[in-house]
């Protein structure tokens, strides 16, 4: 196989993996940026991707299964949110809360309704996400460079996916374009000013927190419906702490945000590719040290290159009206 | 005086009655969980006919993580239960010390040598039956690119890798096998989209039969296999229903008969200790054909496979045990 192959597979399944990261990286977005830290991002994406797949099973439609997915997901959230806003909860413990009963309920219920050991029965065709295969990949399919670009990179991806990158450039534009997107931001730096102007600071985080819940439902449903087909028990398996450090590393921007999940994403991928794969100089480099490198490249980047990351300032902290 | 003789005829008809009761079997599952659709489950449905034969109710639990192991073995011996199976080579460690605590039980411990002299080692030449799916892989491989793909990256499973490999080789010299392994830790054996994203990586590459020896990830392994229109290998348990039509064969690990075996052994009063080897020619491993696959599977191949079956049990063809050396010749 060509190099230039090689790069196209690699880019291609940098994509894939990157999506899931995607999702819940501007999820945890909305949330934090709102003054709500979210460390449930895991449990959340966990439990969607559980109902996802359940609902999809059972109902044989992948439209059905990605509601459900975003209605747990959602109801999560808001579970997250009504402790942590409304009852001022210590958000971390929330969070982790969420994560251990996404954890534990997803098996239980799992087993109960399928008896195969906390799966959901194998998705079969119209009941999971297909690949979509976009127009003009066959009249382009002979010309050079280009066409396998196109067929690879940009045709042939989970609807999903198209999603995960337009919400890049929307998120942007909410952000720091539209007046709530100026409100979300202010509510997480100074909720005194934002409250001051007549605006409800609950209100506003417990939008955030909304759109967060929705978010991590696209992501768990990705996870099950799309690249897999059916629910495993811990399919999320860390990536909502990655996406998480992904954020953080972005420092809550949009576009770095997709940024860092491509590389993190790439990292995984060049693992995979670079199994057992004799490489000049070198040699063949050994499977643990290619499986570390992502996390090792990761504490590099975060320590020495990206300068420091300042969270927004009212993050953590619930609002109380007067003291 | 009076009371001590009491306690002590009272211990007396306890334990009376305790020999004179049915055995309590117990089996306990490995991470991967009872119904992993390969390894675990295959336990399981031993255990299940060995019920459903004798009547025999037997006790079971899977374990959550790691730090479960030595508690849950402990209390499994301590409630009388006998003998104990336990799934997974993970086990070695607790059991040494429980099976040094608790010398009256018998245990079986499946994939590891265990060296005391209550507790039963079984291991499988699983070499021998991954040769066999390595020579139907060669045949069914039309770009001349097979490979594997493990689970967590230990010598039992590089010992599949080889024995495939080995398959591979002896089948067409010029083959090219991708090797994989999912990761270093157990979180290896039930990551489905990683599994799934290392086939579609090796697919790239030009593979064009994948065997997965992962556990839960093999599903994934398998789905990926069949969304790109290329076939899987299925491991342990029979797999080839979860892809119809897209798994050539799965590699058959007869976990299930060493389950049966021990539990009946236990109830025959027969049960014996040390080491035991199932290779082909004990039916512990072999490969799977059923209606899935009728089709996959053409004269040719059938022959071929029957051949090398016949020579490996007939000791024509020694396959490479990889955890002798630590080596893979292939």
């Amino acid at each position: 196989m060509d190099y230039f192959q090689i790069i196209l597979v690699t880019l291609e399944a940098t994509i894939r993996l990157s999506v899931p990261l995607i999702f819940a990286a501007l999820a945890g977005l909305y949330s934090e940026r709102s003054g709500v830290f979210d460390i449930g991002l895991e449990g959340k994406m966990l439990a969607a991707a559980f109902a996802g797949g359940a609902a999809a099973a059972v109902y044989g439609s992948a439209f059905i299964g990605l509601a459900a997915a975003i209605l747990i997901s959602v109801a999560l959230a808001m579970v997250h949110a009504f402790a942590s806003i409304t009852q001022r909860g210590n958000q971390i413990v929330s969070g982790v809360a969420i994560n251990f009963i996404a954890l534990g309920s997803t098996v239980i219920l799992g087993q109960a309704w399928f008896q195969q050991g906390g799966r959901t029965p194998q998705l079969g065709e119209g009941s999971r996400f297909e690949a979509i295969r976009l127009p003009l990949t066959d009249t382009l399919e002979d010309v050079p460079v280009i066409g396998p670009i196109y067929e690879n990179l940009i045709s042939e991806h989970f609807l999903l996916t198209y999603l995960a990158f337009a919400l890049v450039p929307f998120t942007w534009w909410v952000l720091y374009r539209t007046r709530f997107g100026l409100r979300l931001r202010a509510v997480g730096e100074n909720p005194g000013a934002v409250d001051t102007a007549g605006i409800s600071v609950t209100q506003m985080r417990y939008l955030g927190v909304l759109c967060c819940g929705i978010l991590c439902g696209f992501a768990g449903a990705y996870l099950s419906m799309a690249v897999a087909a059916g629910f495993v028990k811990g399919m999320t398996a860390g990536k909502g702490f990655i996406a998480l450090a992904a954020l953080i590393f972005a420092k809550w921007k949009p576009v770095n945000v997709m940024l860092a999940c491509l590389l993190f994403g790439f990292l995984d991928a060049l693992a995979i590719l670079l199994q057992g794969q004799e490489l000049p100089v070198v040699g063949e480099v050994p499977v643990q040290f290619m499986q570390a490198l992502p996390y090792v490249l990761t504490v590099i980047l975060l320590a020495g290159f990206i300068g420091k990351a300042i969270p927004p300032k009212a993050g953590g902290q619930p609002y109380v009206k007067e003291r | 005086m009076k009371r001590t003789l009491l306690s002590i005829l009272a211990m007396a008809a306890m334990s009376a009655t305790a020999l004179a009761a049915d055995i309590k079997p117990a089996i306990i599952y490995d991470l991967g969980g009872k119904f992993d659709k390969s390894f675990n489950e295959s336990a399981y449905n031993g255990a299940e006919k060995f019920k459903a034969d004798t009547g025999i109710e037997y006790r079971d639990f899977e374990i959550q993580n790691d730090a479960q192991r030595e508690q849950a073995l402990r209390k499994f011996a301590r409630d009388g239960n006998n003998p104990i199976v336990m799934a997974g080579f993970s086990w070695a460690a607790a059991l040494e010390k429980v099976a040094a605590e608790h010398p009256d039980t018998d245990f079986a411990i499946i994939d590891m040598v265990v060296d005391l002299p209550n507790v039963r080692s079984i291991v499988y030449k699983e070499q021998e039956g991954s040769y066999l799916v390595g020579v139907m892989a060669a045949k069914a491989s039309e770009s001349g690119t097979v490979s594997f793909i493990g689970g967590m990256d230990i010598p039992l499973i590089r010992k599949f890798a080889c024995g495939y490999a080995g398959g591979v080789k002896a089948t067409n010299p010029d083959a090219t096998v991708l090797e994989a392994m999912t990761g270093t830790t157990p979180d290896a054996w039930n990551d489905p989209v990683k599994g799934g994203e290392i086939a579609k990586s090796q697919i790239a590459q030009g593979s064009d039969v994948v065997y997965a020896a992962a556990g839960g990830t093999g599903i994934g392994v398998l789905q990926a296999a069949a969304d790109e229109g290329k076939l899987g290998i299925g491991v342990d348990s029979n797999q080839n229903g979860l892809q119809p039509g897209a798994v050539l064969t799965s590699m058959l690990k007869r976990v299930d008969v060493a389950v049966y075996n021990a539990f009946d052994d236990a109830k025959e009063g027969k049960f014996t200790y040390g080491f035991n080897v199932l290779g082909l020619a004990e039916n512990g491993v072999d490969y799977a054909m059923d209606d899935n696959n009728a089709k996959l599977v053409d004269q040719d191949m059938r022959d071929a496979v029957e051949q090398a079956k016949a020579d490996i049990i007939a000791g024509k063809i020694s396959v490479h045990d990889y955890t002798s050396d630590e080596n893979c010749p292939y």
